[in-house]
């Protein structure tokens, strides 16, 4: 019985972290991009953002890993659509009730989280045919991986845009804001940093192993990182 | 029809039409009810936010200003708007702005224009007796962050509405070139936007302005008589 527990517990934190890091939505799987690039301007912006996708995803997986024995496979997108939706609608409202001013700024993104696929995707594949338990370990993993990437994204490009975090000025007057940032083009631009920083740590990591693992396979990596090296000076120059 | 084929046919039977209808019933009902209840909740709460975020704007546009009373147009003229119950639809977008001893400060006028991006909707104060805007807030606007946004923030936007003469009209010059008290000065980088706000307060103005002076004349009178 002892036994069993630990590997039940085991599994959680394996599907909470899987979301988190080698599964992360933005970094890894690049879903739900229409709010990652429209509402991460600021930090504090997109930390609303990711709690109120956090909220929508946690609940809906759960209650659609609760009556998914009762859901008939025919009408199951629908059915979750309606979950899903009935969620992001009691977000906007409580958002609109108790902090109209974020409310205010992130507008119709609170609706449209409705389409983020990475929601609908996680109860497809995911809550619709495991335990609550499970689903529950799935959706804070995945949200936790999201709010921290849009909230790395949100970070880099308050800074830069605006000169300050959180609202709070970081640089003296003479700092000339890269008003780029924080408009659409600096979403891509920032994303698209952050998805090679990401994807650096994540090649070193696997190198690493690799090294480890074979003496064959470090001649390899050795010749990936010169490889990489190359290109990243390409990249600078 | 392979063998397999017919026992996944036979162990899944499709489910009938009425199941199907039940499910998505079902479902609708049980978010149905939970709409209604947070509905129910936050209701009151959105309504209180945002009546206070139109009484902080008042209170901007006309500095001084510590009271005020909704006002309606009836047949060209300006009344009081006497309110028939907390669920009505129609919102009043003119206000009278008193001070402390109940002089009339001026009135505020909820307007809206087509911006760069989106409708952008503000509220301004006037003075009918000196003929003078006082004050301009934006109450909603979705202007491009960094350009067209500085009409809330540039601090030298915002000047040259605290006595902007209305006659003969609005009008918009490039920054630096103003000579009379009627011109705005653009920001650079937001023409559009920085255009939208004179169009708005010149477009609430055509239909408001005389009732507003002939309401401010009626009201000296009638404090006069006292």
């Amino acid at each position: 019985m002892a036994v069993n527990r630990d590997l039940s517990k085991n599994k959680l934190i394996e599907e909470f972290l899987k979301g988190l890091w080698t599964e992360n939505p933005v970094l890894v799987m690049v879903l739900g991009m229409c709010p990652v690039l429209a509402v991460s301007n600021t930090a504090i912006n997109s930390l609303a953002m990711g709690l109120a996708t956090m909220f929508v995803l946690v609940f809906s997986s759960f209650l659609v890993s609760i009556f998914r024995k009762l859901i008939p496979a025919q009408v199951r997108i629908t059915t979750f659509i309606i979950i899903i939706a009935t969620f992001v609608t009691v977000v906007d409202m409580l958002l609109a009730a108790h902090l109209p001013v974020i409310h205010k700024e992130l507008g119709a993104f609170i609706s449209l989280i409705v389409v983020n696929c990475v929601i609908l995707g996680r109860q497809e594949a995911f809550a619709s045919k495991n335990p609550p338990i499970n689903a529950l370990s799935d959706a804070l993993g995945v949200s936790v991986g999201f709010v921290f990437a849009l909230f790395c994204l949100g970070s880099v490009r308050e800074i830069l845009g605006n000169g300050s975090f959180f609202g709070i000025p970081l640089f003296g007057s003479d700092f000339e804001p890269w008003i780029v940032m924080i408009l659409p083009p600096g979403g891509f631009f920032a994303l698209g940093f952050i998805l090679l920083f990401f994807n650096q740590i994540r090649q070193r990591k696997k190198r690493a192993r690799e090294k480890n693992g074979s003496g064959a396979s470090w001649k390899q990596s050795r010749y990936t990182t010169e490889y990489i090296t190359e290109n990243e000076h390409g990249i600078s120059d | 029809m392979t063998d397999t084929a017919k026992i996944e046919a036979v162990g899944k039977p499709e489910p009938s039409s009425a199941r199907l209808i039940t499910t998505l019933g079902i479902a609708g009902l049980m978010a149905g009810i939970l709409l209604a209840g947070v509905n129910l909740y936050t209701r009151p709460m959105i309504k209180e936010n945002r009546a206070l975020a139109l009484q902080n704007a008042i209170f901007k546009v006309l500095p001084g200003c510590v009271e005020y009373v909704p006002l309606v147009m009836q047949q060209g003229e300006l009344v009081e708007w006497i309110s028939e119950g907390i669920d009505e639809e129609i919102s009043p977008t003119i206000f009278a702005g008193y001070d402390s001893t109940n002089v009339l400060l001026g009135i505020a006028v909820v307007g809206e224009e087509p911006g760069f991006q989106d409708i952008i909707s503000g509220i301004f104060g006037y003075n009918p007796t000196e003929k003078l805007i006082v004050g301009f807030e934006v109450l909603e606007s979705k202007e491009t962050p960094g350009l067209g946004d500085k009409i809330i923030k540039d601090p030298a936007f915002r000047e040259n509405f605290t006595a902007l003469a209305v006659e003969p009209r609005i009008t918009t010059v490039k920054e630096g070139q103003k000579n009379n008290p009627h011109e705005v000065e653009m920001i650079t980088g937001a023409t559009i936007s920085s255009r939208t706000v004179v169009k708005l307060i010149n477009k609430a103005l055509g239909t408001t302005k005389e009732a507003m002076e002939e309401f401010a004349t009626s009201k000296q009178e009638s404090d006069g008589g006292e």
